[in-house]
């Protein structure tokens, strides 16, 4: 039979059509490559100010200056233990307060209006309160992440509790659990997943209070050399500063995805 | 008079207040013997749900009395396990573990001993051969048929020993054939373990073929219409569904199903959909 009257395989191009991995990682070398490109082009001109754009060469020349001379790898260190203990912080307390909110009505009633405003209160504007509160210590930038990322996570859990389906609830009920077992064997169970991908959203957002937190009187930091860099016009050292949050940013997202798959192995089946 | 298993007596439950009251169920009054198998159809929204879920416990009623072996029902419990029609496998246990998930409930554990888990692990194992489901044990849920997961569903209900088993619309997302299969193996598991069935359907030849009887229900309020005892010999068989006792009460039970719907309407609704069309 003459192939043309066999219909052919859709294109890459077809509404929602295939890729294969080949062209996948192609199509996202090129996502990545083409900026690259482009930047390298629009710095080499002669007639931009490297104080105005830096071209990578320069960049990639202060992230080796940086990592010998200015003690890089203290400032990630310091940033990654205020990003992670803020979170941690966050998580530890908005986990127990969304299963409870998503279970029991009353505190959601008591709880959910309360947090819905103070999520739509800058937590920048918490700064000065802050240093009043807590001080200029450590802590004061934890507190910072912990802020910005708190009201939303226990928002976006509570929610991931409430679409439990009720029928798996109400199976374990009918089958004889108690209350707190239906809460630990069933309902905690069946939001895992979709608590864990709200974990690896809300780390995005605290390395974006990063910055803020280390206004507060901080002198060693990703996040405190970003500020530093641009009063001394060391613009190539912003680039790598937010480069370098980006990449971490990155490497942090896939961890969560890894653990996603090894964690929740059925979601991951090839049927 | 034997004692009924189950005893439902003038009950009405009415949801919400004020303009979102709706009097779903009204003086609905049913004795339900032991082992028998009833089941309940009528047009949507006539509150077979909810009846089901009161004396499963899972809803209070507003008025009136259940009692099951003469005690009044207080919440669900393990005497009366429910199969859902949709979403209610625990996706992240394996088939074996979703059917003894019972066992890791504490009204389950208690005063167990050596021997009696022994006897679990048997059940688990005899209730999964029972459901054609040994092969599946170690699957993921989510890596069967719609048909194979109610199996599972079904399965874990009964590891408890439910005296009362209550299933809504349990096979209403599966295939007519997969159905048939169901049917039979529903009638199989009713005979062995002797539970009593409530099972609410859609579909009234389903509902004839599994029955001792037949209760049709109405809406607004949702009530009682009418009874049918099914003619059928005890030992049902799918050639049973061509004769014409089978025939003529399917016939009448839809018509009745028809006359209380409220939906003879029919015409005028085609008509309007028709005017709209040609404006
Ligand atoms: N939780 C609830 N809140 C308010 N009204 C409800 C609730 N559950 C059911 N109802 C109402 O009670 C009536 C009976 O509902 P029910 O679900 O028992 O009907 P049903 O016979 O099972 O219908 P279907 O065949 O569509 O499943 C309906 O009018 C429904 O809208
Ligand atoms: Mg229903």
């Amino acid at each position: 039979m003459p192939s043309s009257t066999r219909p052919r395989r859709p294109g890459m191009w077809a509404i929602r059509g295939p890729l294969s991995r080949r062209q996948y990682w192609l199509f996202a070398a090129l996502g990545l490559l083409a900026p690259l490109g482009l930047w390298w082009l629009a710095s080499s001109g002669s007639t931009v100010d490297k104080v105005f754009l830096p071209g990578p060469v320069d960049v990639f020349n202060r992230l080796v200056t940086w990592y010998t001379e200015d003690d890089l790898m203290s400032d990630m260190g310091i940033s990654i233990y205020r990003v992670t203990t803020g979170f941690l912080f966050s998580a530890v307390i908005a986990l127990p307060l969304a299963l409870m909110i998503g279970t029991f009505r009353p505190v959601q009633a008591v709880l959910e209006p309360l947090t819905d405003f103070i999520r739509y209160m800058p937590a920048v504007a918490f700064i000065p309160l802050v240093m009043l509160w807590v001080g200029i210590e450590e802590s004061s930038k934890i507190s910072i992440i912990f802020i910005g990322t708190f009201f939303q996570m226990v928002l976006m859990m509570a929610e991931d509790v409430r679409r439990v389906p009720l029928a798996q609830i109400e199976a374990a009920q009918t089958m004889g659990a108690q209350k707190g077992e239906t809460i630990n064997l069933v309902i905690f169970q069946a939001a895992k997943p979709a608590l864990l991908d709200t974990l690896r959203v809300t780390m995005g957002w605290a390395w974006t209070y990063l910055v803020v937190a280390e206004l507060v009187a901080a002198n060693s930091g990703l996040g405190y050399s970003i500020l530093k860099a641009q009063r001394f016009l060391q613009t190539d050292k912003i680039f790598v500063g937010i480069i370098l949050i980006g990449l971490i940013g990155l490497v942090m997202d896939q961890l969560f995805r890894l653990a996603h798959r090894k964690a929740f192995p059925w979601l991951y089946l090839k049927s | 008079m034997t004692k009924p298993k189950i005893s439902i007596q003038q009950v009405g439950k009415v949801f919400g207040e004020g303009h979102h009251r709706v009097e779903a169920l009204k003086d609905v009054s049913l004795d339900i013997a032991d082992n028998e198998f009833v089941t309940f159809v009528g047009a949507s929204g006539c509150g077979k749900s909810t009846l089901l879920r009161i004396i499963g416990g899972l809803e209070y009623h507003t008025a009136g009395e259940v009692l099951v072996d003469d005690r009044p029902i207080m919440g669900p419990g393990a005497d009366r396990a429910m199969v859902f029609q949709h979403y209610s496998l625990y996706p992240w246990l394996k088939v074996m573990e979703n059917i003894k998930f019972s066992r890791r409930l504490k009204h389950g554990r208690e005063n167990l001993s050596e021997a009696d888990v022994e006897a679990a692990s048997g059940r688990a194992d005899a209730l999964l051969a029972l459901m054609g489901l040994t092969a599946a044990a170690e699957a993921w849920p989510n890596q069967l048929s719609g048909g194979m997961q109610q199996r599972v569903a079904i399965a874990r209900a009964l590891m408890g020993r439910p005296e009362i088993l209550l299933m809504d619309e349990p096979f209403g997302a599966l295939d007519a054939q997969t159905r048939e299969v169901m049917h039979d193996l529903i009638l199989h598991v009713h005979r062995l373990e002797k539970p009593t069935l409530a099972f609410v359907t859609h579909d009234v030849e389903e509902a004839i073929y599994l029955a001792d009887r037949v209760v049709l229900m109405a809406p607004r309020p949702g009530r009682i219409d009418t009874i049918y005892k099914v003619p059928l010999p005890a030992e049902r068989e799918q050639d049973m569904k061509h004769t014409p006792e089978f025939l003529s009460l399917k016939k009448e039970i839809l018509a009745r199903i028809r006359e209380t719907s409220g939906m003879k309407t029919d015409q005028g609704m085609l008509d309007q959909l028709n005017m709209q069309e040609t404006a």
